[in-house]
């Protein structure tokens, strides 16, 4: 007859799943807040990175995800959108992603209204253009061969913000916001190693450790890992500005958190079930 | 000639992609290429959305497995592209009310999915059935106590712990993966450029 532990390891899977959603409601709901600690490491980097750039630079951000990824890369590209503009730095952004050309548009329309930041001034939106690894190894020779308009139909030529930027080497640093293919890599490999450009980014959570080697060797100057990444530069953003806005990172760490601990706790339950059984199992012998 | 033809434009454009990092005389050749091939993948979006309504119109005229969801499926995208075609795609549009009202929260759910599957999976998997189980079942609980502030909770020195493990045996993993995968592409893209390896073309011997 099977024990309690041994049952222990039959948990029904709708109750995981209850458990689970649980885990993730309840912290959001009561506005559990922890203190998100900041060390060195990959976030840091990159605010580093990006603090650096002296006021007047030109930076490339590419929004390469869609609404799937959104959770973790929205909060990015908003944190990363008002570091940028706080600094004075100009940004011209474009999507590999068709569905990235309008979330990166909200981020930074948002960021820019409260900000007091001129479209086509401060910043563009140059749109979608479909081609990836291609596309950038054209926008290395002549930006405007591939993107003639904006992504309001508007000629980039006449546009400020596209002073003196003709081709990739004229960005100071290009970030990407990446959750998959064409992504980060894709920048690295195209634009980073081939003009020596400072390349930044974000990734979701479960694709950060692959981008590791770019960072060992240089490649990047700094990452951003899932919610943790987002939530690290949402607080090292906030820094010393009068009432910061609430990021929506920052929050969701609680709750991630307590998401954490609860398969841990499922990994934890199964394994005692399964030493136990083990155990029956070399005792009946 | 059926298959001569393919092959030979394989071998030339390879030829000249790669020879445009070394032979300054074809860079423009290459750079044309480039252009075509944005064109091509382009029309390809079309190609795609021709096929997508093919697959589920067969689907529904036969009544296949599942046929209840492609009518669904087909009035979803004929009401984005009616939207978008003549009402505009700008913020406060049909269009963009649908994107951002119903595409978004729906795509973020089903990557919140994983979550349950996820701790579903692990529960049921993650066993410590040897040493080498054993080793990969403490790393992954280090790394999910580093990548949430409730592990410097617990204890300071635990986020610095999980960093070295992403920064050190996670990295030589990757640089590995990563090596192998750029090896085996350049093996591949050389069989394709000298029509070694034929599968591209649809299965033709």
């Amino acid at each position: 007859m099977a024990t309690f532990v041994e049952n222990l390891g039959r948990i029904d899977r709708r109750i995981i799943f209850i458990v689970m959603a649980l885990s993730v409601v309840v912290p959001l709901a009561m506005r559990l807040s922890l203190p998100i600690p900041i060390g060195e490491g990959p976030s840091k980097d990159m605010y580093d990175a990006v603090e650096a750039l002296p006021s007047g630079s030109t930076v490339l951000l590419s929004f390469d995800y869609d609404p799937s990824t959104m959770p973790e890369l929205q909060p990015m590209a908003v944190a990363l959108s008002q570091h940028l503009m706080r600094k004075d730095i100009k940004i011209v952004s474009l999507a590999l992603w068709p569905m990235g050309v309008s979330l990166g548009n909200e981020a930074m329309r948002s960021v820019a209204d409260s900000l007091g930041k001129e479209e086509y001034t401060d910043w563009v939106n140059l749109g979608y253009k479909t081609g990836g690894g291609v596309l950038i190894v054209r926008m290395g020779s002549d930006i405007q061969s591939v993107f003639p308009v904006d992504y309001d139909g508007n000629p980039v030529g006449d546009m400020p913000v596209m002073d003196g930027i003709s081709r990739l080497s004229d960005f100071d640093m290009i970030l990407s916001l990446s959750a998959g293919d064409p992504g980060v890599p894709a920048w690295v490999m195209m634009a980073g190693d081939r003009y020596n450009i400072p390349i930044g980014g974000g990734c979701t959570a479960v694709s950060a450790p692959q981008f590791y080697p770019y960072l060992g060797t240089g490649q990047m100057v700094g990452l951003l890992g899932g919610l943790k990444g987002a939530a690290d530069y949402e607080t090292m953003v906030r820094v010393g500005v009068e009432n910061p806005p609430a990021g929506t990172a920052t929050p969701g760490m609680a709750a991630q958190s307590v998401a954490h601990l609860v398969i841990m706790l499922f990994i934890i339950l199964g394994n005692i079930s399964y030493l136990a059984g083990k155990k029956k199992k070399g005792g009946a012998k | 000639m059926r298959l001569v033809i393919p092959l030979m434009i394989t071998f030339v454009a390879g030829m000249i992609m790669i020879l445009q990092f070394f032979v300054p005389a074809t860079q423009s050749m290459g750079e044309s290429l480039q252009e075509w091939y944005m064109i091509v993948a382009s029309a390809a979006i079309f190609l795609g959305a021709i096929n997508l309504l093919n697959v589920h119109i067969h689907k529904i005229r036969f009544k296949a497995k599942n046929w209840k969801y492609s009518p669904v499926t087909i009035a979803g995208f004929a009401v984005m592209i009616i939207t978008g075609l003549f009402l505009g795609i700008e913020p406060g549009r049909p269009f963009d009310f649908m994107f951002t009202q119903m595409m978004v929260p729906m795509g973020a759910t089903m990557f919140s999915l994983l979550a349950f599957f996820v701790a579903s999976a692990a529960f049921r998997a993650f066993r410590a059935n040897n040493w080498r189980a054993t080793l990969l079942l403490v790393s992954a609980f280090v790394v999910m106590l580093g990548r949430v502030p409730i592990g410097a909770m617990i204890w300071s020195k635990i986020p610095g712990i999980s960093e070295w493990i992403m920064q050190v045996p996670n990295l030589a993993g990757q640089r590995a993966v990563m090596i192998g995968a750029a090896m085996g592409m350049v093996a591949t893209s050389l069989r394709m450029i000298f029509g070694i390896e034929r599968s591209y073309l649809g299965g033709a011997d």
